[in-house]
């Protein structure tokens, strides 16, 4: 026993003295979501598609506020009603040497949607192509089904991979790195899940040069370890900032913290449908009418909720209280719309007109572990509630159970979030409010069953209008139609916070996606 | 021998029917994956789609006999999230698993037998009242609260070691483990305590008792009486004695330390498969969460042999034949 | 597994005579008093029991009731006080609740959840164990079977699967728990009746003719209770433990009525903060509890195992 207690000793000593050398140029990341692959077609996950961005570059490439810019497409215009012509860049070269041509759009394109065994495929995003038309090497030609004004916003999803490398090839064959040889800023050097993904800069990269020789990706999930990690200096960046450590991380001068508003609501969904809903009753337990059918009753909820103390207390400042479905400087974003006065005795009072007097029993269902703080504003709007006379109970759980749950319209009022991918406010309009149609896939989250015809005939329009004043002038219209009639009630934009070591620095992201493009080092 | 053996084996393989069952019901009863993994904006068609991938449109009972068809020729199933195959993904957790499990037995062992057998010779001493009272508080505290306590101190304040996560691993006699280089043991070391206290208070209570039990047996009074010195009765006579209640249960605790480093890798970001298991969990990945639970108890199969055939190495009154049960 | 392990946890040795599960109460009462530090223990336990069960009087306000506890009041440092003038001395939580009520009232539910897991478990447990040492072949085949296959997984993961199928509540904690510990029950109980029931005197009920129950019950039970109360005083130590972990991975009770290690846990989002007192505090009321019990069911061991009695 005693030589082994001496070598274990030895070891220790050793361990404690170590400290590793770290290069300048290399940079080490903590997310908070484990990217679940490289194959960039394989799950439509916002960590895998900001991992992907890394190695693959997209026709079009989103900026940090999803801007759409320019990448492997030059250019992009409508030439017919049905047709989008896209110019490709020249001359670049993806990570094996071999030439970008139209033909890997093709390729790319068609296999997008069919990735074997995909849980959440791209399809949604190439579903609109119905045909491909090769002009030349460096021009393509998309038709749609009739006009299709989301096409450039879709297309900016879906990451170019290179034919000559990825035909026939399996998810495995991108993890294994064999495949994932794209034209983007970084090359992948290894991918070991749960553990980390290492890439390194692409020298031949046909934009800005990159910023580090390496970057080393390590998935901590647990938020407290993921801060630790940054305060011993373990790594330099770190995304998810838990909102409770905020305030200590400003003050620590080895820190640097940097936010930027997300495209994600958080808000409620009501069930405005059902004439008796699962979880409200009369206080005495017994089975009354749905009181959310009533348009006074869902904005005397919207009233009684002080989202300014949610902003405050619970999320420490880190959000910004909601009127609408996206944040200022979004494309749809009605100018019109106020964020709803907290006003507990005017709901008392729209709650008495309404008949509802002594009001009556419910139960809120959240999520535990889906959003920033999920659960916390689950209980705080329940205590608000109670307050203007519903007595409130809260339910949260798991996402694992929770989404399921909620589709199958086991809730009477949830707390749900939304992040438009395409960057604007058509998608939530038309995933949220939109009559539930399953054929023609509208409303597919409309989890409250919110239905207003003219709002789904405002909204029809809009997504075939496609000159782009006349189609914001639509967007901006059937959201406030469903604002005026509480279809929903927005709480707050989330605003996600990445933490780096002093001498670097983060262009935060609406996507709230991690990049090391978006890092630059600064004295 | 053989017999005994192919008993356990038969009744393992009833026990891991019996397992997985209860996995594919359970999981089946909390909710469908897809709802979790599914962009959500997708619309109907592409959900259905999804389900059908994952061959989750099937009844129940068929997708059970779809997976014992597969498991027959050697298949887990690949796993819903990484589209890699299950089994292969739980191995590649295993040897972190393991070498945390290890360093933490080692701890426990190291740490726990001395203090034990000191506790037990001196049980009125101060020391060996401190020892006890030590070991009541390494039984009390929980788990995940003393792992951040841990960070807080040592990757925090002190800055000593790192906050989590594997260091780099090295190869020893065609071993690829972080146990053989230095920065991977700085990685290791926060975890492994973590883990090992509350074995290493085991280890302590366990010797302790021993000790004071041997102590009070007759052979050892003779051999006192006969006047061999205290280090040769304590280390021949009673160590012996206690060694083989100490083999079985550190034997069996092995097992009970990889299922809790589910805790102690949740928060360490340890990339093993208590993690692996957790996350699967909560997204409802079934493959993996199958091919764990099979590895799983495999392991413990082989473990609990090993301590049978231990004990009969240990004790020659015990014999592998007399354990039917 | 062979019949001679025993539950380690506990490690308790299971052979007490029958001699000395007779031996009159006062007599154990004072073999426990020799150690301080047992004496310690149980007052701390007496303690935190009466805390418990009148937390309802003791609380300065209900944390469970919406209506008296704020948002604007959240998060403040121990000591402040509300805009009503209720101090808060231990500070509150990140919903505004005071941490002092808080933490009585979770006593309560932490306490309710282990003992009535363990009370349920043992009951269950035991009247296993002791019909199979009774009756022997088959059944203790199939039934201790049964136990080495739920002993073979870690508690923590069949309670973790159970808890996601059946969902939140304290009732189907409980549940679960139940699940999760009557094996240890069945198996110590068992080895301490395979003892027993070689024994003249269970021989000698037999020849009467009593009838089974009987038997197992009046004679085989009482003799065969030291090693099962030693383990029961831990099994609860441990399913407030796991009680509290389960809360920390996610899954166990919900929110808004908060045991200990829900209180933790949701402080735990706060520690490096500096916003300690949100997990500090129930985090020290659950070790003291723990520790109590642990006491407690060390000194007890000490004085039912006959082997150690000089």
């Amino acid at each position: 026993m005693r030589p082994l207690m001496y070598a274990l000793s030895g070891v220790f000593t050793a361990a404690a003295l170590f400290s590793a050398p770290v290069s300048a140029a290399d940079l080490r990341v903590a997310l908070s979501t484990e990217p679940t692959s490289i194959d960039p077609h394989y799950h439509n996950l916002s960590p895998n598609n900001a991992l992907a961005t890394h190695i693959f570059g997209s026709l079009i490439e989103q900026g940090p506020t999803q801007e759409l810019q320019p990448g492997l497409a030059l250019s992009w215009k409508p030439i017919k009603d049905d047709t989008w012509e896209f110019k490709l860049r020249q001359g670049v070269k993806f990570q094996d040497g071999s030439p970008f041509t139209a033909d890997d759009v093709v390729f790319t394109i068609n296999r997008a949607g069919n990735v074997p065994d995909s849980p959440s495929s791209f399809g949604i995003y190439t579903k609109p192509v119905k045909e491909m038309k090769v002009i030349d090497d460096h021009t393509v030609h998309f038709i749609t089904d009739g006009p299709y004004p989301l096409l450039p916003n879709d297309l900016s999803g879906i990451r170019i991979i290179s034919r000559k490398n990825a035909e026939g090839a399996t998810t495995a064959d991108f993890n294994s790195g064999k495949a994932a040889v794209g034209a983007g800023p970084y090359k992948l050097v290894s991918f070991t899940p749960g553990q980390s993904i290492i890439l390194e800069a692409n020298p031949t990269y046909w934009g800005e040069k990159p910023q580090f020789d390496k970057v080393i990706f390590r998935p901590v999930t647990n938020p407290a370890a993921r801060v630790a990690a940054l305060l011993s200096g373990d790594v330099d960046l770190v995304d998810g900032v838990p909102t409770a450590d905020i305030a200590q991380l400003k003050k620590n001068p080895a820190v640097s913290l940097d936010d930027a508003v997300s495209n994600r609501i958080i808000y409620l969904h009501i069930d405005s449908d059902r004439d008796v809903t699962p979880h409200v009753t009369a206080k005495d337990g017994k089975e009354i009418k749905n009181p959310f059918k009533d348009v006074r009753v869902r904005k005397a909820i919207s009233m009684a909720i002080n989202r300014q103390a949610i902003v405050d207390r619970v999320m420490e400042g880190l959000a910004i209280p909601a009127g609408q479905l996206l944040p200022k400087g979004f494309f749809g974003v009605s100018p019109n719309i106020q964020v709803p006065k907290y006003d507990p005795e005017a709901a008392k009072k729209l709650l008495a007109e309404a008949g509802y007097k002594d009001g009556f029993k419910l139960t809120i269902h959240g999520p535990n572990d889906r959003y920033i703080n999920d659960a916390q504003i689950v209980q705080a709007i329940a205590q608000m509630l109670s307050r203007i006379g519903i007595d409130t109970a809260v339910d949260t759980m798991p996402r694992s159970t929770f989404f399921g749950r909620a589709s199958k319209l086991e809730f009477s009022l949830m707390l749900v979030g939304w992040g438009s991918g395409t960057g604007e406010a058509s998608s939530p309009l038309k995933s949220l409010l939109a009559t539930y149609d399953k054929a023609a896939g509208m409303g597919p989250s409309n989890r409250g069953r919110y239905s207003n015809k003219e709002f789904d005939e405002t909204l029809a329009k809009a997504l075939v209008t496609v000159d782009d004043a006349a189609r914001e002038k639509l967007l901006q219209k059937a959201t406030e139609i469903a604002m005026a009639d509480v279809g929903l009630i927005p709480l707050h934009y989330e605003v996600s916070t990445w933490a780096t070591r002093k001498g670097f620095k983060y262009e935060g992201r609406s996507d709230q996606g991690t990049q090391a493009m978006g890092v630059s080092i600064v004295k | 021998m053989s017999v005994f053996i192919l008993r356990r084996l038969m009744q393992s393989l009833v026990l891991l029917c019996v397992m997985t069952v209860i996995v594919f019901a359970g999981i089946y009863a909390i909710g469908n994956p897809i709802d979790i993994l599914i962009s959500a904006d997708a619309s109907q068609e592409e959900y259905d789609r999804a389900v059908r991938a994952l061959g989750l449109d099937l009844p129940l009972w068929e997708q059970y006999f779809v997976f014992l068809g597969n498991l027959a020729q050697g298949d887990l199933g690949k796993s819903f999230v990484f589209n890699e195959p299950a089994l292969q993904l739980v191995l590649s957790r295993l040897p972190a698993t393991l070498e945390l499990a290890f360093a933490a037995m080692l701890i426990s062992i190291t740490v726990g037998i001395p203090l034990g057998m000191w506790a037990g010779l001196r049980p009125d001493g101060i020391a060996g009242r401190s020892i006890m009272a030590g070991s009541i508080l390494g039984f009390s505290l929980p788990n995940f609260w003393q792992g951040l306590m841990l960070i807080m101190i040592f990757a925090v304040f002190l800055q000593w070691l790192p906050a989590g996560g594997r260091g780099p691993t090295a190869s020893f006699l065609g071993m690829e483990s972080t146990l053989f280089s230095a920065e991977g043991w700085s990685h290791l070391i926060l975890p492994a305590l973590n883990l090992a206290l509350f074995k290493t208070s085991l280890v302590i209570r366990l010797t302790r008792a021993g000790v004071r039990e041997t102590l009070l047996l007759d052979y050892v009074k003779f051999a006192r009486a006969k006047g061999l010195s205290t280090g040769r009765v304590i280390f021949v006579h009673v160590f012996k004695n206690i060694l083989i209640p100490l083999v079985t249960v550190i034997g069996l605790e092995l097992g009970s330390v990889i299922a809790f480093a589910v805790v102690t890798e949740t928060i360490f970001a340890w990339p093993g498969i208590g993690k692996l298991i957790i996350d699967s969990i909560f997204v409802l990945d079934r493959p993996v969460i199958v091919a764990y639970l099979i590895v799983i108890v495999l392991m413990f199969i082989v473990i609990n042999l090993v301590v049978d055939i231990l004990y009969s190495v240990l004790d020659p009154r015990v014999r592998l034949a007399d354990m039917k049960s | 597994m062979s019949t001679s392990h025993s539950e380690p946890v506990a490690s308790v040795e299971v052979a007490p005579s029958a001699r000395k599960a007779i031996a009159p109460w006062r007599r154990l009462l004072s073999a426990f008093l020799e150690s301080k530090l047992a004496v310690v223990g149980l007052v701390g336990l007496v303690l935190i029991l009466l805390v418990a069960i009148f937390a309802p009087w003791l609380s300065p306000q209900d944390p469970f009731d919406l209506t008296q506890i704020d948002i604007m009041d959240s998060k403040l440092p121990p000591g402040s006080e509300s805009y009503t003038g209720m101090v808060y001395w231990l500070g509150t939580d990140g919903q505004g609740r005071d941490m002092l009520s808080g933490i009585f009232y979770g006593l309560r539910i932490s306490l309710t959840v282990g003992i009535l897991s363990g009370f349920f478990a043992l009951i269950i447990g035991t009247s296993v164990g002791l019909s199979a040492a009774y009756f022997g072949g088959r059944i203790e085949t199939l039934i201790m079977r049964i136990v080495d296959l739920q002993l073979s997984f870690p508690a923590i993961l069949v309670a973790l699967i159970l808890l996601a199928i059946l969902g939140r509540g304290v009732d189907k904690v409980i549940l679960a728990l139940v699940i999760v510990q009557w094996a240890y029950y069945a198996r110590t109980s068992r080895s301490a009746a395979l003892v027993e029931r070689r024994k003249e005197y269970i021989e000698a009920a037999r020849s009467l003719a009593l009838s089974t129950p009987r038997i197992i019950f009046r004679h085989l039970l009482p003799n065969c209770l030291p090693p099962v109360i030693v383990i029961g005083t831990v099994q609860v130590a441990n399913a407030i433990a796991l009680e509290a972990t389960l809360s920390f991975l996610g899954i166990g009770l919900p929110v808004t009525e908060p045991s200990l290690g829900l209180l933790i846990s949701n402080g735990f989002n706060y520690l490096l903060s500096g916003r300690y007192w949100i997990s500090f505090f129930p985090g020290l009321a659950l070790l003291l509890t723990i520790v109590a019990i642990n006491l407690v069911g060390d000194q007890l061991r000490d004085i039912l195992n006959p082997r150690l009695q000089r």
